[in-house]
Order: C-alpha cells, then structure tokens, then sequence
C-alpha cells in the first residue's frame, strides 16, 4: 500500500452563511479523518477551524459529520473508504456553527445542569461508599460515556425540530437520568425526588421513539437505547401509567 | 421538507437535507416491505375464516378459537365465550392481542416508524415532518401499554404450546405420533416464547426495576437471562413473525387439501 490523492469536500463559513469546498490532499497508510484535516491545516487552509484533542477516541472533542454520518474524525479510519471516493466533513449540524467545523454545543451543557446530581446517602460519609459490583454494572456502562455529544446530534428529536431543544434533554442526558436511578447509593428519592417521573415530566423521555440512532452512532459502543432510554421508560409507565403497579406501591411499600 | 431542523438559520448552511452516500434507504425499505407483505398476508388469513384446521393441526390464528362458528377441534383450543351472535372470522377476537404485543413493541415502533413514518428514515436523514411530539400525546402515548400485551402474549403463547401438544397425535387423535407440521409447530413455538420473553419489558417485570440486584440473586439470575435474549430481539421479532405465519401457511395447504401432512410415524 502507498499514500494517495484524495478528494475532500469541507465545509467552511460561520452562523452567517458558508458551503462545502473542494480539496485534493495527500493520504497515507494508516490515517485517519482527523490527520487529513491537520494536513489540510498545515498545507492549505491554515485558519480552517477544528476542534479536537486526544486522537485517540476518549475526549469526544473532534465530532464531526463525515459522508452525513456522525463521527469521531480521529477514530474514522480512511481505509473505510474507497481511494475514487469523495469525502465530506461538515460540522454537527444539529448544533449551531461556530465557524468550520466547529460548533456551539452549550446546549448540552445547558440540558446537563438540568439533571439534578447524585444525591448522597445519609449518614455515609465521602470514603464510606460501598455496594456491589453487580448494583453498578449499568450505571459503569453509562459512565463510558466520552461527551462527543454525536447521540445528542444524530437524535431527530432536537435535530429536525429545534423547537423541541426546550422540552428534550436528548438521548445523553437521559441516560445520566437513568444511571443515577439506577445509582445503588443513590438517595433522590428519600428527598423527595423522583427520577422515573421526572425522566419523563421534566427531562422529555415520552419525546423518544427508541428508533436508536444514538446507539448507532455511540463511538463506546455504549446501549443507549436498551440499557438507558427504554428501561428508563418503563421506570416512567411504573409511575405514570400503570394502575396495578400504582396500586401495589400504595399497598406496601417496600424498598428494592 | 420544512426549512427548520438541519437548516435553520444558526446551523451549517447546508441545502441537502443529508449528506448521507451509502444506502441508507435499503434498511428502512426493506423493512416495510416485509411488514407490509405479513400484514397483507396475515389480513387475508384472518378474515378468510376457512382452512384454518386439518386435524390435529390448528393454526395459531385462530387459536384460541372463541366463538361458535369455530370449527370443531376435538380436544382442542375451543372456547365458545362469544357464543353465537359473533357472525365474522373468530381469528380477529384472538388477534388483538398478538397484533397489540407487537405494535407496541419497542423493537416495531423502532422499525415502523423509520419504515412507514420516515421518523427519521434513517440516522442524520432529515425527516419530512414539520411538527414532532414523539410518545407524549394520544394515541401515541398509549405505547406505554405495551407490558399489558405483554401479559396477554404469555397466555396466547401457553395456548399455542397446548397447540404444539396437540400436535403429536394423528389426523385420527392418537397420541404417539409426529407429522412434518409438529416440527413446523415446534419451531414456531419455541419462537414465539423466545420473542415473548426477550420482550424489554419482560426483562424490566423480571429485575430490571430492581435498583439493588444483589438483595434478589434469583431475579438477577433472570434478568440476565432475558438480557441476553433481549440482545436478539429484533432477530427473534423476525423470526417468530415469519415461523407463525409459515405455521399458518402449512395448515392452510393441508386443510385445502393442496397436500398430504408427511407423518414420520
């Protein structure tokens, strides 16, 4: 195998307009998306904005949309792709841009603060934390999570519909709904917070239509769709729409 | 296409609605097109009301049968609850109830409303709608149901396990014996449940809920066993979809006497 020539398209511009522009640069065994945006930088357009970091896939800095799908530019291999083929890169798109391929993505920090946050046990002191392995092992597969924010991108719920950014916590956020829930020490409810009704009231669970885009795209490979949004959603029909599991929790109440 | 989502004013200006150049379309389609050709298939069989039984097979339409124009099925599903005044095919009484489990399952809302409602056709595919509320509203917000069907779907599999039962007599009702249609029951049976019971709200009922796994070991047990069902939930919704309507077919043929059951002994 040898380096060859290939063609890019990359978007260019900022919030008051821009398009995709033509590129031929080299590419060489073994790279990635990322490096050939770098050497588009170093070569061509030194001012071309890029946000990245590590290179290695654990940042979730260098998202980006690569042929239309939601991507980690630096765990985008270009062998995936044929050498005759022409390679698009824009910027996430359901997120305001910035300029380039960068974007605004402070709506998720927004919908982050919104998650109330752990809620310690009482009389537990910092260091006197203990539980099982198997009490953490979903809330473990939550924590993977690398904050790309490509489910966050990819969901159509906010993505085609930016009037629904308000209601949606989007499929990341909900996921940190559901870990905390999950959470074995974790003691919300004691204080009077409910998170399975509020998954749904507050943070727009019912919005979600499991058609598991955000699994798809998740670069950890995380189950976001199986082990986070539809358990949490039958933690929500619990509370909010089924009578006989009402009733028993007014029958006896007991902790599980 | 509406002008908001991907191409709102703050976003990338981009025309295309996706930039998407593999073919995304394939999967949505090919999808609907195989909904669609069950739904055709299965909605004539169920209003057919005939050749629905060669003895000692039942087709799982129609099982249980609960009306009085059912055929006769001696030793068989038969339960006259709706009497005589029900005049149409008694395959729709029973129906319900599997075609509720699987509309709202949260693998076929998955697949119809990327296949049918294009909500969204595919990942980062811009879909046609201008509005979207999701599940949050009537009648879509009756999916929460789903446990409910589910509950229905274990008894109509018990039923179609009597069915299977059944299956090992002869077209003269002796017992001891096994035709190509027993094998065709069995594996439509042993789908059935393998799709019931990898269903995600079998694995919240059985230990999902839980927030400590380690004070119910036995419900732990469980909840990994349908988890890892649950990871081929798609695959068994297919599979079981397909085997109960071959199960179907093959009654069919031998009722309408197109062929002779082969009996094996």
């Amino acid at each position: 195998m040898s380096g060859y020539t290939a063609h890019f398209k990359v978007w260019r511009g900022d919030g008051q307009g821009g398009g995709l522009e033509d590129f031929k640069v080299e590419v060489n065994d073994g790279e990635v998306v990322l490096d050939i945006i770098h050497r588009l930088q170093a070569t061509q357009v030194p001012d071309l904005a890029v946000r990245w970091n590590c290179k290695a896939g654990k940042c979730g800095s260098c998202s980006a949309e690569i042929n239309g799908r939601p991507r980690l530019m630096c765990m985008t291999r270009m062998s995936v792709y044929d050498r005759d083929e022409t390679i698009t890169v824009t910027p996430l798109r359901a997120f305001p841009v910035v300029r380039d391929l960068v974007t605004d993505v402070g709506f998720n920090y927004r919908k982050a603060r919104e998650v109330p946050s752990f809620v310690p046990p009482a009389g537990v002191g910092p260091g006197e934390y203990r539980m099982f392995q198997e009490d953490v092992d979903r809330p473990q597969e939550f924590r993977k999570c690398i904050e790309c924010f490509l489910c966050q991108d990819t969901c159509h719920v906010v993505r085609d519909h930016e009037e629904n950014k308000t209601a949606f916590a989007g499929p990341r956020f909900l996921m940190r709904v559901a870990e905390l829930d999950m959470h074995p020490l974790d003691a919300a409810a004691e204080t009077g917070l409910d998170r399975k009704k509020t998954a749904q009231d507050e943070h727009g669970l019912g919005y979600c239509n499991i058609t598991k885009c955000c699994t798809e795209v998740c670069p950890e490979g995380i189950k976001i769709t199986d082990n986070a949004l539809i358990p949490l959603k039958e933690r929500a029909v619990d509370r909010k729409y089924d009578p006989l599991v009402w009733l028993g929790s007014k029958i006896r109440r007991r902790s599980s | 296409m509406n002008n908001g989502g991907v191409r709102s004013r703050t976003r990338a200006a981009i025309d295309a609605p996706h930039l998407r150049t593999d073919r995304w379309w394939l999967a949505p389609a090919a999808t609907a097109a195989g909904l669609l050709a069950f739904v055709v298939y299965s909605t004539w069989r169920a209003f057919a009301n005939a050749d629905y039984y060669a003895a000692p097979y039942v087709s799982p339409f129609y099982s249980p049968c609960l009306a009085e124009n059912c055929e006769t099925m001696r030793g068989g599903p038969n339960w006259e609850i709706f009497g005589s005044w029900w005049g149409i095919s008694p395959a729709i009484l029973i129906l319900i109830f599997p075609l509720g489990f699987r509309l709202t399952c949260y693998y076929y809302r998955k697949a119809y409303y990327r296949g049918f409602w294009a909500s969204p056709p595919a990942c980062a595919v811009a879909e046609p709608h201008k509005k979207y509320t999701g599940e949050t509203r009537f009648p879509l917000v009756l999916q929460n149901i789903h446990r409910y069907f589910f509950y229905a779907a274990i008894l109509v599999a018990g039923i179609l396990s009597y069915d299977t039962v059944l299956s090992f007599r002869d077209e003269h009702y002796a017992w001891g014996h096994m035709g190509l249609g027993t094998l065709v029951f069995l594996a439509n049976i042993v789908l059935i449940w393998a799709y019931t019971i990898s269903c995600h709200s079998c694995r919240h009922i059985v230990g999902g809920k839980l927030k400590h796994f380690s004070r119910h070991p036995v419900r732990y047990r469980m909840w990994q066993f349908v988890g890892k069902l649950n990871a081929r939930h798609m695959l068994l919704a297919w599979a079981s979809l397909v085997s109960v309507a071959l199960a179907d077919f093959y009654v069919y043929l031998v009722a309408s006497g197109v062929f002779d059951d082969p009996r094996f002994f």
